[in-house]
């Protein structure tokens, strides 16, 4: 830091305010690739994020979908009052906030508790064996493991002919037709896909703890679960807050991509989620502008989310994401 | 031999246990798979009259493989998996990484203002109806176009580009420089040929997102010669839109083939791929994912 802060102080010479502008063109010219390449992306995202973000605007409006969006009326906050008085909403909040709160008090600790007994692996090799294995559903589509559920869950499929080989039920159960059960199949089998994914920021967390520590702790009379306990979880606090943080902030987004493929007309009730919900009023029945202020309130309220996350774990312990 | 003298007998209980509870819950992630596996190689009327098939194919059959093989349909929605993968992945990356470069030069003028502007686009989004409608009347709708232009660019990429670059040792762009190269120039032959693991990342996860991507395609076309492979099999399984199917099966009654056997050899097809490269690329996104978690 020294010795660079002398050689910088020639460089920066008292600069001429008449000059100023001109010379600020001089510089932006003489870095003209440089500025082309960074406005290149500026361009990228104004195409395709900052004018979808004017696009809420409908949201305001009564856009039937046909013609120039700046030309359809404004109607104030007409779309928002609807929200409430919408019948469906309320079982739509139900699924996104059961769903997604079930994901995160079962899912949450799974990866963290997977990581810590890893760790505990004598072979390094069969460790690495075990991440490897772990990883591989995360890099399946949902369509593929859809496929897979669909086909298990169906009335001849495996589960029905493990659980009838058993003698636990007698008849076949249509899972995906039944509502009772959806909740569990998709906390369930998004556990399945992710797990060994998400325990890899854990395990390069722990990796980097010092052997030292450990040894401290044995030398002082602890156990296994102990070290697990004393060592290992306070040294990986930091990381499991901001990922606690993030997972919070993701609440109201449930898994599109999964509850699309599981979802039919008879598991309705239970697997409308707000997501789901925005897609099939907008897109599917044309509703365009009420589902953009459903998707706008959702927006608020996951950013409000994340904001409060950030703030109690700042309180907690040091770490925060901003 | 040294350890294994400290260890206890409740130590050697936990290892065991512990071993056993790992192998199980590889069993639990492999075991799906295999069973996929397994019944599209068996004959399809065969596994759909002859009770469920667990551990091998009870009556070994390829004309599952080969009806998929010869379909027309089939094999066009794998062509438009395939080019926007590999179109898309290469655009993707390149296109980032310039933006990448510049944004990551201290001298840039405006850099901050850059900066903040992207940062913005990582926490708010127009949503899908604003951008659906945006979209069509940009003229995407059903074209290959909307494949590759939405996905060029991520703010989230570039700033895993942004702190690998700057790392890279500057008299390495100082001396192309003197030699009169300019900043492009410098992007493609200096700094982009020593970025090649944060590049084959990136080029991985981006990859991997093209191939499984479903949604773009149920979402943006409704021309079946431009859905791609997954689109294809959402609109089978989770629509169950059987006569996809039957189109698929050319209609033969007296073939042995169902449309259950020719959906799970099509699964096979479409998850093939990633799984044949997996071992190969697991090192590049484990050290991205870590760049990545760092500094995101």
């Amino acid at each position: 830091m020294e010795p660079n802060a002398e050689i910088q102080i020639p460089m920066q010479k008292p600069m001429n305010r008449k000059r100023g502008n001109t010379n600020l063109f001089r510089r932006l010219y003489g870095q003209r690739y440089l500025q082309i390449m960074a406005l290149l992306g500026v361009a990228w995202m104004i195409v395709f994020n900052y004018i979808p973000m004017y696009g809420i605007r409908l949201a305001f409006k009564e856009y039937i979908g046909v013609g120039d969006i700046a030309n359809a009326p404004w109607v104030g906050w007409t779309h928002f009052q609807a929200i409430f008085e919408d019948d469906l909403m309320l079982g739509v909040i139900k699924n996104t906030l059961g769903i997604s709160l079930l994901k995160l008090i079962i899912g949450f600790p799974l990866p963290i508790i997977f990581a810590l007994f890893l760790n505990e692996l004598r072979s390094l090799r069969f460790n690495r064996i075990v991440q490897t294995i772990s990883y591989l559903p995360h890099f399946l589509s949902w369509v593929i493991l859809g496929g897979i559920l669909i086909t298990w869950l169906s009335d001849v499929g495996v589960i029905n002919d493990a659980l009838m080989g058993l003698g636990i039920i007698h008849e076949p159960i249509y899972y995906l037709a039944e509502p009772k059960y959806f909740w569990s199949i998709a906390i369930a089998s998004d556990i399945w896909k992710e797990f060994g994914w998400s325990a890899i920021i854990y395990i390069a967390a722990i990796a980097s703890i010092s052997p030292e520590l450990y040894e401290a702790a044995t030398i002082d009379g602890a156990g296994r679960f102990q070290k697990m306990w004393l060592v290992t979880l306070p040294c990986i606090k930091g990381t499991i807050s901001i990922l606690f943080i993030l997972a919070i902030g993701n609440v109201l987004n449930s898994n599109f991509d999964q509850i699309l493929v599981l979802k039919n007309q008879v598991n309705e009730s239970a697997s409308g989620v707000i997501d789901t919900y925005v897609y099939e009023i907008g897109i599917k029945m044309g509703r365009f502008s009420y589902s953009t202020a459903v998707n706008l309130v959702k927006g608020i309220i996951a950013l409000f989310l994340l904001l409060l996350a950030n703030s109690l774990t700042k309180r907690m312990n040091q770490s925060s994401l901003f | 031999m040294w350890t294994r003298d400290r260890r206890t007998r409740g130590d050697w209980i936990f290892d065991n246990l512990n071993v056993i509870g790992m192998l199980l819950i590889c069993f639990v992630t492999l075991y799906p798979i295999w069973y996929v596996l397994v019944n599209s190689f068996n004959e399809g009327k065969d596994a759909m009259t002859g009770g469920n098939i667990y551990w091998i194919p009870r009556d070994f059959s390829l004309e599952n493989y080969t009806t998929v093989f010869k379909n027309a349909g089939i094999m066009t929605a794998m062509g438009i998996t395939i080019s926007k993968t590999l179109i898309g992945t290469v655009i993707h990356v390149f296109f980032t990484a310039m933006v990448a470069y510049a944004f990551s030069r201290r001298e840039l003028i405006f850099r901050n203002g850059y900066m903040i502007f992207g940062t913005v686009t990582l926490f708010f989004n127009g949503g899908l109806i604003p951008t659906y409608l945006w979209f069509r009347d940009l003229g995407l709708l059903d074209t290959f176009g909307m494949y590759i232009y939405p996905a060029m660019f991520s703010f989230f990429d570039l700033i895993i580009f942004v702190a690998f670059f700057r790392e890279i040792p500057e008299g390495l762009e100082e001396a192309a420089k003197i030699d009169g190269a300019n900043d492009f120039s410098i992007f493609v032959r200096i700094v982009l040929p020593v970025s090649l693991p944060v590049v084959a990342t990136i080029a991985l996860f981006h990859g991997v997102w093209q191939w499984n991507d479903y949604f773009t395609g149920v979402l943006y076309t409704s021309s079946e010669y431009l859905q791609p492979i997954q689109t294809f099999l959402y609109r089978v399984i989770a629509q169950s839109s059987s006569n996809q199917i039957v189109g698929a099966t050319g209609g033969a009654i007296n073939r042995t083939v169902t449309g259950q056997s020719i959906k799970l050899a099509t699964m096979v097809i479409t998850t093939l791929p990633i799984v044949l490269a997996y071992p190969f690329l697991q090192k590049y996104f484990v050290k991205g994912l870590m760049i990545g978690s760092l500094k995101g």
